[in-house]
Parts: C-alpha cells; sequence; structure tokens
C-alpha cells in the first residue's frame, strides 16, 4: 500500500517542548513519527491536548522541533530557515479551520487565490484574471466568483476557496486543519469529496487533521491516533471500527454517537479527565485511565509496535505481538 | 453627476462632519490666499503706529513694532499648519513605522523599542520638550523635532497593539505559508490593517499639536521674530495686556478657533469611522 | 407541560421568518431534540420559549404555553420567578459565562441566593451536593477552584450544575456539547440523562448532531428553513421516513464501518 518511492515527507521523532519555569516543561509533541505518502491520505485524530496541531506547525515549517527532524524527499530540511524556507513553502500548503478567519478582510478572491503565484513570480499581473478563472473551476465554484469577497459567501464556499488557494502552487503535500469542522454536516461530504478528486487528480497527499474519527476513517488510508503528544495508533481508516486495538482508539470509539450503534445500551464513557500535559506520567501517557494498565505501564513508555501489516500500536499489552522487529 | 450626488447624500447624512469640514477649508484657504486676504505685508514695521487700536485701515490694530497684527494673524494661519501638519505627518510615520516593526518581529526588537518608549513616556511630554528646543536651540525646526520626540512613542504603542492584534489570524499565518516575502507581509497586510485607524488618530490630533507649537513658542522655543505665529505672538503680547489688549486678544482667538475646528473635526470623522471594524 | 402552538418569529419586518408554523407539545419528563443546520431556525425556536430572542426578534404569531401559563405576554418579573426555578437554560459556552475573576463557589452561592432565601452556609452546601451530582469529583475543592483552574468539560458541567440546582421541570440546552472533546461530550450527555432520570426534569436540546439526537430523545424535530421538515421518534426518523430532507441527512452523516470513500 505505501511504496517507499511515493514518501514525500517523512517526520522523524519529533518532539517539541516548551520550558516553563527551572522545572516545568510542557511536552507539546513526543517523539512523533509520521510519514506523508504521494496520493495517500494521513489522518490525525485525537482530543484537545493531544499534539495534533503542534504536529503539524512543524510539519509545515511554522515551528522548529526542540529535537528530531523532517525529510522531504530524503533531504533534511529542519533547520531552513530565511530565503530557503520560504522557497519550500510551495511543496507544502495548508487549508484552515475557520473561513471566516482564514482570507485578509480586504483581498478579492481573485488576489486570494493567485496571491501565492505572485509570491513565487509564476504568472504576470494580466495573467491573474484566467488562472483565477481555473482555479474556481477546479473547486468547482462560477469564474464570476473572482470578483467578489470571502465574506459574501457561505462557509462552504469560504472552503472552496480555501482549497482553491492551496492548490494554486501544485503542492505535493496539503494539510487540513480541521477544515469541515464548521460546516454543516451536508457541506462537509461535498467538501470532502471534492478534496479526494483533486487528490486522484493531482496525485498529492493529504494530512487531514479532525476530532472527528467517523469522518476521518471514511477517506484515510492511515489514520494516526494521538494523546497527550504521543501517537499511540497507526491503521488504515477501513479498519478503525474493526480492528482498533489501543485502549484510547477503543475508548474514543465507543465514546462516539452514530446512527447504526446499539441505542439500547448506555453510551460507554470513561468517568476520568483528561489529565493536563503538564503532568504527563512517566510510562504510559495512558495509564491514568486506561482498564487494561499494568505494572510495567507505570514503569516504561511503550513504543509503537507493529502487531500487524500498517498497524502499529504503542501499547504493552501487544508488545509480545510484533510481527516483525523494529526497524 | 453620481459622484457628486454621491456626496452630497454623504454630507446629509454626516451633517457635523461637513460643517467641520468647510471650517477647516475655511482655515486652510486663510493659509493658502493669505497674500490676497491679508491687506498689508506682515513683517513691514513701522514704528510710529505701534500699539494702535484696531480701526478701519489695521483691522485688528497693531502690534508693538507697529506690524499690521491682521495681516500677521492671517500669515499666522501659514505657520501654523504648516509646522502642525509636518510634525503630524513625520510622527505619524516614525512612531509607526517603530511600532510596527516592535509588534511584527516581537524579541530583541520590540523590547528595546518599548522600553526607549517607556523612558520617553515616563518624562512630562512639554518640559521633555522645552528641554530639547533648549538644547538644539530655538526655531520652528527644533520645536517641531522635539515634540515628535515627545508623540512618537503614542503611535508606536497603538500601531504595535494592533498588529498583535492580528498577527497570530489564520489569515497571517496563511500568508507566510503561501510563500510571501516580510516586506510584501508588511506593506499589502500589516499596514493595510492598521493605517486607517492611525491616520484618523493623527487627524484628531492635528488640533492638540498645533497648541504644542503655539506652547513652545509662547515659551520663548519655537518660532522667533519675525516670523509671525501665534503663540509668539501671545508672548509678545503679554506686557501690553494693560495698555493694548488687542496684541494678545487676537492671535489668542485664532489659536483657539483653529485648534477647536481641527479638533472637533478629527472627533466627528472618528464617529464616523466608529465601530473601527474590518 | 409545554405546549409551543404554531409560532412565527420574524427578526426583519418585511424579510423571510426565522421560524414559521412551529407546534411542539414536550411532557414531563420528556427529552426532545431539535436537529437541524445551520439556518434552520432551531436556536430561535429556544430562545422564543425562553423569551430572549436577539435582536429584533418577535413572536409574531402562536403562542407559548409552559404549565398553562402563556409565557409570551410575560413581563420581567414574571420570569425572574420561573427563570433558574421552573426553566433553566445552558449555552454552547455556558463554561465560558463564569467570571472567571471569582472562584465558582462565591458566584454559585451567589446564585442561590438570588433565587431563594438560603443562609449562605446553606447555599454551599446545596452548591457542593450538586456539583457532585454532576459528577465532577471533589465538590468541595471545585467551589473553591477559579474557572481557568478546570477544564472546559468541567466548566460545562459547574454550568449545568448551576441550571438544575433548583430541579427545574424544562431544561433548555443549546448545543451543550459541541465545543467539547468526543469523550468528554459522552460523559456530558450521560450526565444530562441521568438528571432526567432522577429529576424527572423535561430537555429540550438543539443539536446538529443526528446520532446524538436519536440516542438521546424520545422524540425528534428535524427543521430545515424555519419549518418543521420531519417529526417523530427514533425509529421513525432513522428508518421509517419518507421525508426528502431526513434522507439527505441521513446519509450525510458519517458512519463507522459506513461508506468508504477510497
Amino acid at each position: 500500500m505505501f511504496e517507499p518511492d511515493d514518501l514525500i515527507i517523512e517526520a522523524r521523532h519529533l518532539t517539541k517542548s516548551y520550558q516553563l519555569s527551572r522545572y516545568r516543561f510542557l511536552t507539546a509533541c513526543d517523539d512523533v513519527s509520521l510519514n506523508f505518502y504521494k496520493n495517500r491520505t494521513l489522518g490525525i485524530v485525537g482530543e484537545s491536548g493531544c499534539g495534533k496541531s503542534t504536529f503539524m506547525r512543524m510539519a509545515v515549517g511554522l515551528e522548529k522541533p526542540t529535537s528530531g527532524e523532517i525529510l522531504f524527499h530524503g533531504k533534511n530540511i529542519t533547520e531552513r530557515k530565511g530565503e530557503e524556507l520560504r522557497l519550500s513553502r510551495r511543496h507544502i500548503q495548508m487549508i484552515f479551520q475557520d473561513p471566516g478567519e482564514a482570507f485578509h478582510p480586504r483581498m478579492k478572491v481573485k488576489e486570494i487565490i493567485c496571491e501565492p503565484l505572485f509570491n513565487f513570480n509564476q504568472i504576470k499581473k494580466s495573467e491573474m484574471a484566467s488562472k483565477a478563472r481555473e482555479l474556481l473551476e477546479m473547486v468547482e465554484l462560477p469564474g464570476s466568483f473572482a470578483e467578489r469577497y470571502p465574506h459574501d459567501m457561505s462557509g462552504g464556499q469560504r472552503q472552496r476557496i480555501g482549497i482553491a488557494r492551496a492548490l494554486a502552487l501544485e503542492p505535493e503535500v496539503i494539510i487540513c486543519d480541521e477544515i469541515t469542522s464548521a460546516l454543516d454536516v451536508s457541506v462537509q461530504q461535498t467538501i470532502v469529496q471534492l478534496l479526494l478528486d483533486l487528490q486522484k487528480r493531482k496525485q498529492i497527499s493529504i494530512g487531514f487533521i479532525s476530532h472527528d474519527l467517523a469522518l476521518v476513517q471514511q477517506f484515510a488510508h492511515q489514520i494516526a491516533v494521538m494523546y497527550l503528544g504521543n501517537v499511540v495508533e497507526i491503521l488504515s481508516g477501513k479498519e478503525v471500527s474493526t480492528k482498533a486495538a489501543h485502549p484510547y482508539t477503543q475508548a474514543l470509539l465507543d465514546s462516539i454517537f452514530d446512527l447504526h450503534m446499539d441505542f439500547s445500551k448506555e453510551i460507554v464513557s470513561m468517568d476520568s479527565e483528561i489529565p493536563s500535559p503538564l503532568n504527563v506520567p512517566e510510562g504510559c501517557p495512558f495509564q491514568n485511565r486506561c482498564i487494561h494498565c499494568m505494572d510495567v505501564c507505570r514503569a516504561e513508555k511503550p513504543e509503537l509496535w507493529e502487531t500487524e501489516p500498517d498497524h502499529l500500536v504503542a501499547c504493552h499489552q501487544f508488545k509480545h505481538f510484533k510481527y516483525r522487529e523494529d526497524k | 453627476m453620481r459622484d457628486i450626488q454621491k456626496i452630497l447624500a454623504f454630507c446629509k447624512n454626516h451633517k457635523q462632519f461637513t460643517v467641520f469640514c468647510i471650517l477647516a477649508l475655511v482655515v486652510i484657504g486663510a493659509a493658502v490666499f493669505a497674500p490676497v486676504i491679508a491687506n498689508h505685508n506682515p513683517y513691514e514695521a513701522v514704528i510710529a503706529k505701534a500699539e494702535q487700536p484696531p480701526d478701519a485701515n489695521h483691522w485688528f490694530g497693531t502690534d508693538k513694532l507697529g506690524r499690521d497684527l491682521f495681516s500677521r494673524v492671517i500669515y499666522g494661519t501659514r505657520t501654523s499648519l504648516t509646522s502642525a501638519l509636518l510634525l503630524v505627518v513625520i510622527t505619524l510615520f516614525a512612531g509607526s513605522a517603530l511600532g510596527i516593526f516592535a509588534g511584527y518581529f516581537g524579541g530583541v526588537t520590540d523590547s528595546v523599542i518599548m522600553r526607549i518608549s517607556d523612558v520617553m513616556i515616563s518624562f512630562p511630554g512639554l518640559v521633555l520638550a522645552i528641554a530639547i528646543a533648549g538644547i538644539l536651540g530655538p526655531s520652528l525646526l527644533n520645536a517641531v523635532i522635539a515634540i515628535v520626540a515627545v508623540s512618537w512613542t503614542k503611535y508606536a504603542r497603538l500601531a504595535r497593539s494592533l498588529v498583535l492584534r492580528i498577527k497570530h489570524k489564520d489569515y497571517m499565518l496563511a500568508a507566510v505559508l503561501t510563500g510571501s516575502k516580510t516586506g510584501y507581509i508588511l506593506r499589502n497586510y500589516i499596514c493595510k490593517m492598521t493605517m486607517p485607524i492611525l491616520i484618523v488618530t493623527a487627524a484628531t490630533d492635528m488640533g492638540t499639536m498645533m497648541l504644542e507649537i503655539a506652547a513652545l513658542s509662547f515659551l520663548g522655543f519655537g518660532a522667533q521674530p519675525p516670523v509671525p505665529e501665534w503663540g509668539m505672538m501671545l508672548s509678545e503680547g503679554r506686557a501690553y495686556l494693560q495698555t493694548a489688549p488687542w496684541m494678545m486678544f487676537f492671535p489668542g482667538l485664532a489659536v483657539f478657533i483653529v485648534v477647536a475646528v481641527f479638533n472637533l473635526l478629527g472627533d466627528s470623522l472618528r464617529d464616523i469611522l466608529d465601530p473601527l471594524s474590518d | 407541560m409545554l405546549e409551543i402552538q404554531n409560532i412565527t418569529v420574524n427578526y426583519n419586518k418585511s424579510g423571510k421568518p426565522a421560524v414559521e408554523n412551529f407546534s411542539l407539545a414536550v411532557e414531563q419528563g420528556e427529552i426532545c431534540c431539535l436537529v437541524g443546520e445551520s439556518g434552520s431556525g432551531k436556536t430561535s425556536v429556544i430562545r422564543a420559549v425562553i423569551g430572549n430572542l436577539s435582536g429584533q426578534g418577535r413572536v409574531v404569531q402562536g403562542d407559548i404555553f409552559f404549565e398553562d401559563e402563556p409565557l409570551l405576554s410575560y413581563t420581567s418579573n414574571d420570569w425572574r420567578k420561573i427563570y433558574g426555578t421552573e426553566i433553566s437554560m445552558i449555552f454552547q459556552d455556558t463554561g465560558a459565562m463564569l467570571n472567571p475573576i471569582r472562584t465558582i463557589g462565591s458566584q454559585f452561592v451567589e446564585y442561590i441566593r438570588a433565587h431563594r432565601a438560603y443562609s449562605r452556609k446553606e447555599a454551599w452546601e446545596k452548591g457542593v451536593q450538586m456539583l457532585e451530582r454532576t459528577c465532577l469529583p471533589d465538590g468541595e475543592r471545585i467551589m473553591k477552584s477559579y474557572p481557568f483552574q478546570l477544564s472546559g468539560g468541567m466548566k460545562q458541567r459547574v454550568g449545568i450544575a448551576f441550571a438544575m440546582v433548583f430541579k427545574p421541570k424544562l431544561l433548555l440546552a443549546d448545543e451543550p456539547t459541541s465545543a467539547l472533546d468526543i469523550t468528554t461530550q459522552a460523559q456530558m450527555i450521560r450526565q444530562m440523562m441521568k438528571l432526567r432520570e432522577e429529576y424527572g426534569t423535561s430537555i429540550i436540546m438543539i443539536t446538529h448532531n443526528l446520532a446524538l439526537a436519536a440516542y438521546m430523545s424520545d422524540h425528534i424535530v428535524v427543521m430545515k428553513d424555519g419549518k418543521i421538515a420531519d417529526s417523530g421518534d427514533r425509529n421513525h426518523i432513522l428508518h421509517n421516513s419518507q421525508a426528502e430532507y431526513t434522507k439527505k441527512l441521513l446519509s450525510a452523516v458519517p458512519s463507522l464501518g459506513g461508506y468508504y470513500y477510497v
């Protein structure tokens, strides 16, 4: 499923911690390793404080990791800065959650979606109108929208503008930061469909960050579940509902209200609170809330062990299930 | 035709603003057309006619050197307006630039600029201006420099807070991620979003700035004789308050009216543009 | 217990009404969910019941009766008597409505004493009890904490405690769980249903999540463009509905193990 030739971005052991005082550290991301492949979608799912936003910011180069590296087609790009960093932005673009805040309030649509091209001198001023039309067509919006302002449009239309802008530079990777969370359910479907059509056409690698596991598992080739800055499980979207192994993933699945759930049973919920990211315990981050917690869980932090092809779980229960050695 | 109709409609909706606009234009007109309006040479001193009360020839009377007060007051409009405009423009651009750099780049740049601004603010404005003017030597230009040195902090702090308000918004991030250069972001994003408020603030400050220049000139640190400047004229007329009160009255009235007009103009401008939301 | 009879709500005299010909009857102890997308009018319905339509909103037609009392003709004084004690409301950001510079306890005691003549000690006890009823561990500690020391889910539960402390007959809820994490949302819904069991409170809840509505409610009303598009119990909505819009909504909701794009 994942050819090594298709590997575009490889994030290796990324850690981001902030020092709040001499002895207190906030570790937003702890040893996170994830890959982005051509024409494949990586879904990153988790609740607040799980570190998905921090990971995303490091992946797009908005923040430098405290340790770890990012490889782009094999080249280490972690330490890039200045003009080199700016030029590398051509390859990885982002779409934002809130379509109301994602655009300059005084720019017209055509200026917004052509701005990336002007930044890299890829088109001349005279070509702006036709290029804008081309991009609007790609996101299934009428050409007349080029002269309008985003605040005159609906949420779904604005999100399409966001997609158009992200496509302008023909990047290899597009990161979607909760792009459907602010939209109505029926609009979510159309946006996701549009995104996937574009992925197939342009062979784009998509990183889809969301808290909505039910939505993401519908189309992500790979889903990474994060908890308190750690990746606790990686598996394909198709298998999430049947093969999820990590206790946290299972808890997430149990908490989802689903149209096909058994309505006679009470919904399962963990009665404990998510601990503060300042107080991540030694050993497994999930130990305080896990029903399968063992002694080893408090002492040693589990690594991501591959229990089946393309299925990794960070849980001591599965340590012995490794079907091949860690690379 | 449509444009004229639009302007007339605007004026009808904002009567206060229109009135003050017209008054301000009258003042500016007085400055521009001073040679036409004034019936005497403001520098021409005829000692024999010194300290004469207002009459048909000298509408405002004459000052201690026999110069026509009316002409001096009218020419004073030029002095006041040009120096105030110069002052406001320099303060606006210098202060805003520093504030924008402090807000956008943060870190050491921010700390240095803001600490310097804190130092400047801790001095009483006029006193510091007097000190600077005293050191540089009394002249209108030096008075302008002194007031700039004291007033830039207001614009710097305002600009900085405006930048901080928008710095972390999604569209700013998007600008960086789509490969915008820093200069481009500063011009098209930061400046475009902050300039309107800053310019309105500057416009409302015109009146106050004129008053500051008049104050410095009154104390002898600004305009020097024989340049006609109201503050200085007030100072010259002080000794003659009992015997020739018109020497203080008319320049004082001029200051009062012009500063009031510009202050009120600025207030009504702000009312129109308020709420300043994007 | 609550009867909404054919109301029409208008924010703008000449424009389209936000709610048109809406009727609903809620019995004691019943949970009813209003489901719809943005602009469907569901918030306007709830705000009309509580007498708090924003801007120029007016109920231009119809009646609302709460235990045979005509709510539409209630004055502020009348509302003060029943608000918080007979009818309560919680919002999406109820937790954010807590005063950030005062402890939970001081706000709760003040709230309780504003509605009933309790002594400080009695009010404090009542507060602690209610907090523990909403499954907040260690009520005393919560009372002494400031809002910033609590998580979003905990603050929302404090909000529910405030709303339920006088055991109101009717609880109105405007998307109370939308801003919460999935696991916290599940906790919250379980909580609300337990409170219904204990106190027999009726609940009218707005949500955009059809599955949540199906889980929790006895009666679901689907709204579109200010009108009722469909209504019925879980069985009807999920399996037997003929309404086009309901079918459209059902197909749009992502389902675990359901439709796959790839």
